[in-house]
């Protein structure tokens, strides 16, 4: 990652609140152009909901979010050649009453086939654009929805756990995928996930949430691709005793006292 | 009745079997289907062989023709009670003949066809406008809950009081007869459409229009076929009612009148000829779910 790179996503004192429930208070964060940043915590501590933010799902109890596209596209919203924001969900999300190319096709906005069968072939499933998805493993599904979101050449991508459903190997494999095509495509992600090795085997930066603060933002300096090594147990050792850490915090149950006293 | 209330849609086994668990999940009865399309599903040798397959369904109504015919023929039933098989057979040339029988069919099907577009249309549209509209459906849903509870067939002498024993009775019983499966039916689907799948589309930028043709009305389809088959044979059921309490032509009337005559050849044979009609609307409804469900795996498979 370069320096002169311009902040792209500024994520600015943004709170959330489902009713009582305080979801993220006082969040800020800046990721720049390119970047692959990865959300890390425990379940229900408010990354997806962060995420939903940044997408547009949700609207912000206070703060704002602003993405900093170029002058062009942001002035003509709508436009034939607006780069935008894509969203990757836990589950497929493919429509089972269309073909997989119908698919892909759903997400660019000329509806194309020729880009369409492209992002297919990016994702290795060119030779099933006929099929329904209906008859497809979960790998393929995820494949076909991670086309739908490349098709339209976004410049975010939101990746809410995708690979949470997967098994280990084909979960290394749509891991490798991403990283591909992150570096070709020049994309700026952000994934939410709980796994941690999976944040730092991807990103280059790990954010850490903690009853809806940013409780850590580590850069992650290993080189790509990445191997498994002692560097990378460093970084993932460090960010799991951050997050266990207030676990051990919390002083142990007393230990069982003598039954009598004098 | 509380207006939240959604009274579970109509299924029956076969039409809840061929739509297959999109129609059936977060339904109370979803074990009981789910097992069922377990148990049917599997192969056997019969149903791998595509001739027998073929020639299966045909089994059981032979079989039956042939026992009414030695039941009757060798006079173990009177004939003033039941006519024999090949009686019946002669009737339908006699009537093919003098073109009585093809008119009664002509009426009577362009009456229930009328009648199910009229009702199943106005069903269809009040199902779309309430399953989207959250307002629509708190003003009319309970007031429909209480219509529909009132059998239909209920209303036939009213009906006769209004209408006499034109067209416009039959045209009647039979909308008001085909509106509620399809209406409720149609609602379910809409409700039922996966949020995820309207949130994805919403996401990647869908007008609204586009989300309804892309999203929540093929989303719906499944439930909505099943409500159509549904009121196909509820179109069919009112419309033999209503044909043989009062009207002047169509295949109810022509029972009726050979009940005069005592010809239990031509009212058996008006008895079998709904029944062909119906397995036949049937028939086009399940065709229609094949094309237009082709991606549901549990229809596909074959």
């Amino acid at each position: 990652m370069t320096v002169d790179q311009a902040a792209f996503l500024h994520v600015d004192h943004i709170g959330k609140r489902f009713g009582e429930r305080q979801i993220l208070s006082q969040v800020d964060i800046t990721i720049e152009r390119g970047e692959f940043v990865a959300i890390v915590g425990r379940s229900g501590c408010g990354k997806s909901t962060l995420l939903r933010l940044i997408a547009g799902l949700e609207q912000p109890t206070s703060g704002q979010i602003s993405i900093d596209r170029d002058n062009k596209a942001s002035s003509a919203a709508g436009a034939d050649g607006r780069r935008s924001t894509r969203f990757l969900f836990q589950e497929s999300r493919l429509l089972p009453w269309k073909s997989v190319l119908d698919n892909v096709r759903l997400g660019i906005p000329d509806k194309n086939r020729h880009t369409a069968r492209e992002a297919l072939a990016q994702v290795g499933l060119a030779d099933r654009e006929k099929e329904w998805p209906g008859i497809l493993s979960g790998g393929q599904k995820q494949r076909v929805a991670l086309a739908r979101a490349l098709a339209s050449c976004p410049d975010l991508l939101l990746l809410d756990e995708p690979l949470g459903a997967l098994d280990a190997l084909t979960r290394i494999e749509m891991q490798q995928l991403i990283e591909r095509l992150w570096i070709e495509q020049e994309l700026t992600i952000v994934l939410v996930t709980h796994d941690v090795s999976e944040a730092v085997a991807l990103a280059d930066r790990v954010l850490l949430i903690e009853e809806g603060h940013i409780a850590l933002d580590m850069r992650i300096t290993l080189d790509r691709p990445r191997e498994r090594d002692s560097g990378f147990a460093h970084f993932e050792n460090q960010i799991l005793g951050r997050l266990l850490q207030r676990d051990n915090r919390q002083p142990l149950p007393m230990v069982r006292q003598p039954n009598f006293c004098i | 009745m509380s207006s939240k209330s959604i009274a579970p849609p109509i299924q029956d086994q076969a039409a809840l079997h061929a739509a297959g668990e999109h129609v059936v999940n977060r339904e109370s009865g979803t074990s009981i289907a789910s097992t069922r399309k377990r148990y049917s599903t599997d192969d056997n040798a019969f149903l791998r062989s595509p001739w027998l397959n073929r020639l299966l369904p045909f089994g059981l109504p032979l079989l039956l023709l042939i026992g009414w015919q030695l039941l009757t023929a060798n006079g173990w039933i009177a004939g003033n009670i039941l006519p024999t098989p090949v009686e019946v057979f002669r009737a339908l040339i006699r009537l093919l003949g003098t073109g009585e029988l093809v008119e009664n069919i002509a009426v009577s099907t362009s009456r229930a066809l009328s009648g199910f577009a009229i009702g199943g249309g106005l069903g269809f549209l009040l199902g779309v406008v309430n399953g989207i509209s959250q307002l629509w459906e708190k003003i009319s849903d309970s007031s429909i809950q209480m219509i529909r509870n009132i059998p239909h067939l209920s209303l036939i002498p009213l009906v006769i009081v209004w209408f006499g024993i034109g067209e416009e009775a039959k045209l009647f019983l039979v909308s008001l007869g085909v509106f509620f499966p399809v209406y409720l039916n149609t609602f379910h689907g809409i409700r039922s459409v996966d949020r995820g799948l309207v949130e994805m589309g919403k996401v990647y930028g869908l007008s609204r229009l586009a989300l309804y043709t892309h999203i929540i009305l093929p989303g719906a389809l499944p439930s909505i076929l099943v409500g159509i088959r549904y009121a196909l044979g509820i179109m069919w059921l009112t419309l033999i009612v209503a044909e043989t309490v009062a009207a002047d032509a169509g295949i109810g009337y022509m029972a009726m009148n050979a009940r005069e005559f005592m010809q239990m050849d031509v009212i058996v044979l008006s008895i079998l000829l709904y029944a062909l009609l119906g397995k036949l609307s049937d028939s086009m409804a399940k065709l229609l779910e094949k094309r237009w469900l082709r991606w549901n795996p549990v229809l596909s498979r074959k």
